[in-house]
């Protein structure tokens, strides 16, 4: 072989930790892309109301939450203006945002097994694309909000700007800890069990339904610990203006959020490897 | 030389062995035995699926990967494809490689024929700008313009192969690398797909790899082949050479005796020994065409099997198969109910059946109940050699005109005269 001949690509054992694989990602965009409209297109085909799932699952949970902290338990919102109902339902609509992308990432890959041991792609193709359908449905339950927010005559406020930030913390944790759980479940199919559980726990451990400034001093010091507490308090902030207990948890939450991001995908990339042998 | 188009050095892959039940799918396992080696230090063995594999491929030139089951071709497409990594050697490839592992690979039943091509496009990786721009030709090759709005899931199994392998077939890497796919649909279509695989290669100068146990197939297509034998490269070169070496050779020992190395793969059953033998139980690997041969095949059970079935395939060599006898039409009362143990099955060729020939044996053990489960199957395990000893063709010159089999049917004569023409039951 002449030196002149530069090979296209070079296969041998990989080794150490390596960060986003950025370039990889962006060549298989159209990749990732096609699969998220997959999952889109399949998620209602043969169910009856289809798209309205979307909003009934949340006005549910929502109506739930205000009747027995609302109406039974006669906590309050923090503000006057707003309502139990809207309340709960902002706070579900960030938190399916986590709790989904969370639970799909995890189950990406042994859902897709097939894929992984038949062909070659940046294995993290499949956990980000869950993310596409979870914010469509965020759209979705976004038109009901603003819908409930004229209805109760809540002004919006210049901190709805900050709905984006809120809202990218939720997805980056959200892919951190799943893209952490996808890997781990390549080898142990606990995940699969354990992350509902999980999420369920944190949701009761995440002022959702209740705000935090109504829990007693000792409990706010301590839920500020959950990262996800400064996420939907930040997040109903913008949208409703309710007050936030503690911008300091605000702060935490998006640096805990950047980290576990960050953390998890590089947990990933290092079992990547291993995926096509052991799933 | 820049004709090269992939380079392989020194490739190995390590797999560690697990041994009986120490696989840990659930982390109470995975627990209880990191406690266990802490105390008694576990040997950890290791199976090399490639062992220091080299060769060179030149742009435009068919190579044939071949080699029994277990060879480490699937591991050898695996790497290139880079599904999986070699634990140590390099591949230096010089162009975009697509791989065919699986035809369909990606397809999903409720999508739209349509819709799949682009998911399939994409998931082969191929740019959504490509796909439409070869959409038309897709469609054509696969012959399924009517269809192309109705869920795959309704697609008879000749249509939905004939789509995916139509998606696959027009990527447009430089270095394809196909696996056995050309074993489903109808004969028309695999003769069309080997069309279309000469083309990509001839006139498009692509380069191709393609792993086959159809000789025929390989012979056709591939200038060239690497043979593989326990993970080791054991020839490279002209094609025809390289398969005669993997007919002669290796397959099984003195004798014609083929014993396999059983792996973790056999949990329920696994060959332990496979051979030819004239009516004595020695093993040969030369039969006179009058007599009968007996296939003898050992294998040892593990667990209870029930609705076992056992099969032979004899083939010339050159790929066709002439026959394929199963256990359950010899031996109907079987009750083919196995406990534990060691059993030996054996079927019997009648003599003045096979044309004098050389044939190869493919074993195979399977379950046919509903949920369809291969026990163990070596292709090509041994061969054995119908010798001419003055039959009726001898004065013919090569029987491969005649036929595959001989067949001793009944002939009768009668003289035509005015009368009624009838067949006297004698």
């Amino acid at each position: 072989m002449s030196e002149q001949a530069v090979p296209h690509l070079i296969i041998r054992k990989k080794s150490g930790w390596q960060a986003l694989p950025f370039r990889e990602l962006w060549e298989f965009r159209d990749l990732l892309n096609t699969l998220a409209l997959r999952d889109v297109k399949l998620r209602y085909r043969q169910t009856a109301i289809g798209v309205i799932w979307v909003v009934l699952q949340p006005l549910i949970g929502a109506g739930l939450f205000s009747f027995i902290f609302g109406s039974v338990a006669k906590l309050s919102t923090g503000s006057d203006k707003v309502p139990y109902f809207a309340f709960s339902f902002a706070g579900l609509m960030c938190w399916n945002v986590f709790a989904q992308i969370l639970q799909k990432a995890s189950d990406s890959m042994v859902g897709n097994a097939h894929l992984v041991s038949k062909i070659y792609f940046p294995r993290m193709i499949l956990p980000l694309a869950t993310v596409h359908g979870v914010l469509l449905d965020f759209c979705v339950s976004g038109i009901l909000m603003a819908v409930l927010l004229i209805l109760y005559q809540i002004p919006i406020h210049v901190g709805a700007l900050f709905l984006p930030v809120a809202l990218a913390m939720a997805v980056m944790m959200a892919l951190g800890i799943g893209l952490w759980a996808a890997s781990l479940n390549v080898t142990f199919r606990d995940v699969k069990y354990v992350v509902p559980v999980f999420v369920n726990f944190l949701m009761w451990a995440t002022p959702v339904a209740y705000a935090v400034s109504s829990l007693p001093i000792t409990a706010q010091r301590v839920i500020t610990f959950n990262p996800m507490a400064g996420v939907v308090e930040s997040f109903r902030w913008a949208i409703l203006g309710t007050p936030i207990a503690n911008w300091n948890s605000v702060a935490y939450s998006a640096l805990a959020s950047i980290l576990l991001f960050v953390l998890g995908a590089m947990m990933f990339q290092r079992a990547e490897r291993k995926f096509a042998d052991v799933i | 030389m820049s004709d090269i188009a992939l380079s392989v050095r020194g490739l190995t892959k390590e797999y560690r062995i697990l041994h009986n039940a120490e696989k840990h799918n659930r982390i109470t396992d995975a627990v209880a035995h990191s406690v266990k080696s802490l105390i008694r230090k576990s040997e950890v063995e290791t199976f090399k699926a490639l062992d220091d594999v080299s060769f060179d491929v030149k742009k435009g030139e068919v190579l044939g990967i071949i080699g029994r089951n277990g060879a480490g071709k699937s591991t050898l497409l695996k790497i290139l494809s880079r599904i999986t990594e070699p634990t140590s050697g390099e591949v230096h490839l010089f162009g975009r490689v697509g791989s065919l592992l699986e035809v369909g690979t990606g397809f999903h039943p409720e999508l739209t024929g349509r819709e799949n091509i682009f998911l399939n496009g994409a998931i082969l990786g191929m740019r959504k700008g490509e796909i439409e721009r070869q959409f038309d030709a897709i469609v054509d090759f696969a012959e399924v313009e009517k269809f192309l709005d109705t869920p795959v899931k309704r697609y008879s199994s000749g249509m939905y192969v004939r789509l995916a392998f139509a998606v696959a077939a027009h990527l447009n890497p430089e270095i394809l690398v196909v696996d056995e796919v050309l074993a489903v649909g109808d004969a028309q279509f695999q003769k069309k797909c080997l069309g279309k695989m000469q083309d990509v290669s001839r006139n498009e100068g692509r380069t191709v790899l393609f792993v086959s146990h159809n000789m025929a197939a390989v012979t056709a297509l591939c200038c060239s082949c690497l043979l593989l034998r326990s993970g080791r490269s054991v020839g490279h070169g002209e094609s025809q050479e390289v398969i005669r070496s993997y007919m002669d050779n290796g397959n099984a020992g003195i004798g014609g005796v083929f014993e396999p190395i059983m792996s973790s793969k056999n949990k329920e059953l696994g060959f332990v020994k496979a051979f030819a033998c004239g009516g004595e139980g020695i093993p040969a690997s030369s039969f006179d065409v009058r007599h009968p041969i007996e296939l003898v095949l050992h294998y040892k059970v593990f667990e209870k099997i029930t609705g076992l079935e056992l099969s032979a395939r004899v083939e010339r060599l050159d790929g066709t198969a002439v026959f394929t006898s199963m256990l359950s039409q010899g031996s109907p009362r079987d009750s083919q109910v196995r406990d534990p143990g060691l059993y030996a099955s054996k079927l019997t060729i009648p003599g003045l059946f096979l044309m004098p020939d050389e044939y190869t044996v493919t074993i195979a053990a399977h379950v046919p109940a509903r949920q369809f489960k291969v026990l163990d199957v070596h292709e090509q395990a041994f061969q054995f050699k119908v010798e001419e000893t003055g039959t009726v063709f001898s004065r013919y010159g090569n029987g491969r005109s005649i036929g595959a089999v001989m067949l001793s049917a009944e002939w009768d004569t009668l003289t035509i005269t005015d009368k009624a023409l009838t067949w006297k039951a004698s």
